[in-house]
């Protein structure tokens, strides 16, 4: 049986993924997959930031590093669901299609969502990830150690 | 002191409109497109967003072709958007241990697990002009080798190991943000690692320079240098957990400094961190050494009176925006002001001579 903790785990997951898309792939994987259910707004998409903090030496204290753009949204479906959505960028048409997609993903449109937007996202993001693994694969030296000229 | 002057608003209109003309070029050359500058001049989009201090690089490239080139100009655009911007809050700090690393070298260990792997650099290069860019050839793709997804320790983690090197503490104290409240001195380590990462980069290069030169001197080794895509994470209230809200390229910088032990401290290796947007490695190493060398107080070390070693020095020049704006308005209008200057020279004249004729006289 499948935990809420599982479930924040998933929610996680594809919030996570849908803040990452390139601009506008989200609302064209959305329109590609369903037509948009009404819906009202919670909070109207709204561009901010986010300070983003390192730590000193990588692991130790923080400090604030410098900021981030953000768009964030809520809205609630006619049957309820509240969809939430911070998303890197300014763009609100990708926040709104994004927020959509996390309520929608609480509804019977999960399996296809899944298939049709999340599946997509993944996809182009590992293979994203993996060609820039190994164009940096093939950068990795070799070291081999040269015999010292004296005796 | 600037004083408001009025007048000369059609001379600014058409300043402006020649500025646009200018910045256009010539019309038979193609226009340059935002995307252009963010995807072909990245380090100068990189270098806008780290000392900009916002990470967007459509805005950075927008604000690079608007300010023709001038960077600092596009930082201070940069700037002045951050400015209007609400904040959401705070990530949780970035895990650069995790970085899916493009680079990632290290000046002290050969055989450093994971692997040297130099990435896209200008190192080795032979710095001869490539005519070949001119005649705007091809370009040839890069190769690739499988990649194993091992993971990329930190490097001064094996020293940490041996307890060689000084530990860097975990703690989760809130930083003090100088976006907020002023700067103000004594700054502890994360409000001057905040100043540093937005820093100017020829200043905080320099600044690195003189310690290596001797000012200060702090035997700098590059411990590890790395470049790549770290996830950035925050907890957000309505969720009551945190989700990633992006992801950001950095460039992070430990270096391993000789230390031969003081008062308070055993002989090991100390640290100097240094962590900058993008791909930036000369700002970064020079941040690390700029921190190493800001550390002496806690480490218990001499201050020689470098000055990379003067937190107030350092920090309140830092800074290229408040530099800039201080410069230049000495360019503005101070017509008054320079009245008084005048009026005051000429009385000084005049009684220096009253008092040469009064000598004379007598």
């Amino acid at each position: 049986m499948k935990t809420a903790t599982d479930d924040t785990k998933e929610r996680k997951a594809w919030m996570s993924l849908m803040a990452k898309a390139p601009e506008r792939r989200i609302p064209e994987l959305l329109d590609g997959a369903i037509t948009r259910p009404h819906f009202n707004w919670l909070r109207v998409p709204e561009v901010g930031s986010v300070m983003v903090r390192g730590r000193s030496g990588g692991k130790g204290a923080p400090f604030n590093l410098g900021e981030m753009t953000v768009t964030r949204c809520a809205l609630r479906l006619e049957t309820g669901e509240v969809g939430h959505a911070y998303v890197q960028g300014r763009s609100k048409a990708d926040a709104e299609a994004a927020a959509l997609v996390d309520a929608l993903m609480q509804t019977d449109f999960r399996e296809k969502l899944r298939g049709q937007v999340l599946a997509p996202l993944e996809a182009e993001q590992s293979e994203a990830r993996k060609v820039r693994a190994e164009k940096a694969a093939a950068t990795k030296v070799d070291f081999f150690t040269m015999v010292r000229g004296e005796d | 002191m600037y004083v408001a002057v009025k007048g000369g608003e059609r001379a600014i209109e058409n300043a402006h409109a020649w500025l646009a003309e200018e910045r256009r070029g010539d019309r038979s050359v193609v226009e340059l497109s935002v995307a252009q500058i963010r995807e072909q001049l990245s380090l100068a989009v990189n270098r806008v967003m780290a000392e900009g201090s916002l990470y967007d690089p459509d805005l950075a490239a927008l604000a690079v072709k608007q300010s023709r080139g001038d960077l600092i100009e596009a930082i201070f655009l940069i700037r002045a958007y951050r400015t209007t911007l609400p904040r959401l809050g705070a990530s949780c700090a970035v895990a650069t241990e995790a970085m899916a690393c493009d680079r990632r070298i290290s000046a002290t260990f050969k055989d450093v697990p994971g692997g040297q792997i130099l990435g896209p650099t200008f190192d080795y290069t032979h710095r001869l002009l490539d005519f070949k860019l001119a005649a705007e050839g091809e370009t040839v793709s890069a190769p690739t080798r499988e990649a194993e997804p091992a993971k990329v320790p930190h490097v001064t983690g094996f020293l940490n190991r041996e307890g060689l090197i000084e530990e860097a503490p975990h703690d989760d104290t809130p930083p003090p943000d100088l976006t907020r409240e002023p700067l103000e001195m004594p700054a502890e380590r994360s409000l001057r690692l905040q100043a540093l990462t937005r820093a100017d980069e020829g200043f905080t290069l320099g600044l690195a320079y003189s310690t290596q030169r001797g000012y200060g001197r702090n035997h700098a080794f590059v411990g590890e240098l790395r470049i790549g895509t770290v996830a950035v994470e925050m907890d957000i209230p309505e969720l009551g957990f945190a989700v990633e809200i992006g992801e950001i390229i950095l460039t992070e910088c430990e270096t391993v400094n000789q230390f031969t032990g003081s008062k308070t401290e055993p002989p090991q290796f100390t640290r100097g961190y240094g962590l900058v947007f993008g791909q930036t490695e000369r700002k970064a190493i020079s941040m690390a050494l700029v921190d190493r060398a800001l550390r002496w107080e806690e480490l218990g070390e001499d201050n020689v009176g470098a000055p990379a070693q003067d937190a107030e020095f350092v920090l309140y020049h830092a800074d290229n925006i408040q530099a800039t704006g201080f410069l230049e308005h000495i360019k503005l209008p101070h017509y008054v002001d320079f009245q008084s200057e005048l009026e005051l020279v000429r009385k000084l004249r005049r009684d220096a001579g009253a008092e040469q004729i009064q000598e004379a006289a007598e």
